[in-house]
């Protein structure tokens, strides 16, 4: 009866680890992914404000080990990076209907 | 099957005439009628504040609101510019280490020619403007070029202003293709949503100047740079053109570009070419 | 070094009125800077306005007045060609004072 319960607390013990390992493997993905959406905004030269301190918020918990934290920002990054790309290409021929006419 | 046709033809037709009619006002748009425009953005300002003098508009704010003109008129006894206006002329006065001045930079010495500014340049095929100017001057002299938002460019700016005092705008857009591109540009920079706030320049001082944002009163579009640069009191200091473009894009959340992009110069010179014959009021002061 | 201090005062009848506008950071020692450190208070404490020997106007100020203050206040009992004499000092004990005439 001991011996699964042992075994079973043995493979909990070392996938903890691995689970560790694979977030921070995620955050570099999501941060890649976001860091990529920002820099094609700034090539449409509409970057946000909010989505660099999302990306320093990344960035910050990262190097405080705090990978859920460190994703979560990374996939906000991108999001507003995303958004920031939509409004540039949705607003680039919407301003005529605003011009003095 | 004739039946089909026929329908088919009429839908065709009808769509044909539908982009007739929209194909127009599309091309209108595209091919910038300068003159025109400034006649029908003045109109506009003219008609939505009736009792304001046409001269008026470059005081911003202060003339749209009673209580604010009292006090921008007690300001202008006494006005809070007067420290960067008095170093901006040492400034402007003294010579660069290799001994030539500012004046050796610019017509008639530099003295009562900012209304000028900025112009299209039609061998570099770009606007300059004066901030961008009095810097390739420093570096053509040997000097380091200054910023854009601090204080030495505001208080040079500031002096060069002042002796422009009164004098109309007079900006020109030669017979260039490209001059009208970069006017066309500013243009489009003005009235383009941006920011995660989603603003456009054209959202506060084309459809609510007089109203406000938060605890400030918007200034209209009109005039709009004839009192750079600015004694801000939010800034407890002075600002130039540069900074308070680069300062309207972080409020709406927008990454500023740096200063004197292409993008900025081209609006500096739509906006300033729309207030042309309204006079230069700097160095200003404003809330 | 140019004055620190610019002062206009006009007379009209028995009421001389007078405008000034101080150069002084004014710094109220709660500020950080770009860096996070807090710039230190540097402000003017006490500014006097003295005519004919008289104290006729005296600010007691402290971290709240702002940068490069501007005040404004009427006096009587003055004469066009009199002086008026401007002084201020601040918490670090540096001074400044100017004499203008009274227009």
């Amino acid at each position: 009866m001991r011996a699964p319960l042992v075994i079973a607390g043995l493979l909990v013990a070392a996938s903890v680890p691995a689970l560790a390992a694979s977030s921070e493997a995620d955050f570099k993905t999501a941060y890649a992914a976001a860091e990529a959406a920002e820099k094609q905004a700034g090539n449409l030269r509409n970057q946000w404000l909010t989505t660099e301190a999302a990306l320093t918020d990344a960035k910050k918990a990262a190097d405080a080990g705090n990978f859920d934290q460190a994703i979560a920002s990374a996939k906000e990054a991108e999001a507003l990076a995303k958004a920031s790309i939509f409004q540039a290409t949705s607003e680039k021929e919407r301003w005529k209907d605003m011009e003095i006419r | 099957m004739k039946a089909r046709f026929a329908i088919l033809l009429a839908t065709a037709a009808l769509a044909l005439c539908a982009l007739a009619s929209v194909a127009p006002r599309a091309l209108a748009a595209d091919t910038p009628d300068p003159v025109a425009e400034a006649k029908l953005f003045r109109d506009y300002f003219t008609n939505k504040f009736p009792k304001v003098k046409l001269e008026d508009f470059v005081n911003g704010p202060y003339s749209m609101n009673e209580d604010m003109h009292k006090q921008w008129l007690e300001k202008e006894e006494f006005p809070p510019y007067q420290f960067a206006l008095d170093a901006g002329k040492e400034m402007f006065e003294k010579p660069f280490k290799n001994g030539k001045t500012y004046a050796d930079c610019f017509p008639d010495g530099g003295i009562g020619i900012r209304q000028n500014y900025p112009y299209f340049d039609e061998k570099e095929g770009k606007v300059v403007t004066l901030e961008l100017a009095l810097n390739r001057c420093r570096e053509a002299n040997g000097e380091a070029p200054y910023s854009y938002v601090k204080d030495d460019m505001a208080s040079l700016t500031a002096y060069m202003a002042f002796t422009s005092r009164g004098k109309p705008f007079d900006i020109k857009i030669p017979n260039d293709p490209r001059a009208l591109e970069a006017y066309q540009d500013g243009k489009r920079y003005f009235y383009t949503r941006r920011g995660q706030l989603n603003f456009s320049c054209a959202g506060c001082h084309v459809q609510s100047p007089g109203e406000r944002l938060r605890a400030e009163v918007l200034a209209p579009a009109l005039g709009i740079l004839n009192a750079m640069p600015i004694y801000r009191s939010e800034w407890s200091g002075m600002g130039t053109i540069s900074r308070r473009l680069t300062t309207c894009n972080s409020q709406t959340r927008a990454v500023p570009l740096a200063p004197q992009s292409d993008e900025y110069r081209n609006l500096e010179y739509y906006l300033s070419y729309l207030s042309n014959g309204l006079p230069i009021s700097g160095p200003g002061a404003r809330p | 070094m140019a004055s620190t201090i610019r002062v206009r005062a006009i007379s009209s009848g028995d009421i001389t009125e007078v405008q000034a506008l101080v150069q002084h950071p004014m710094d109220s020692g709660f500020v950080k800077d770009a860096q996070g450190a807090l710039i230190p208070a540097h402000f003017i404490q006490q500014l006097t306005f003295e005519y004919g020997g008289k104290t006729v106007f005296l600010a007691d100020w402290g971290p709240a007045v702002s940068k490069d203050p501007y005040v404004k206040f009427s006096f009587k009992g003055a004469k066009k060609g009199d002086d008026l004499k401007i002084s201020w000092v601040d918490n670090k004990g540096a001074t400044d004072a100017t004499t203008a005439k009274i227009q």
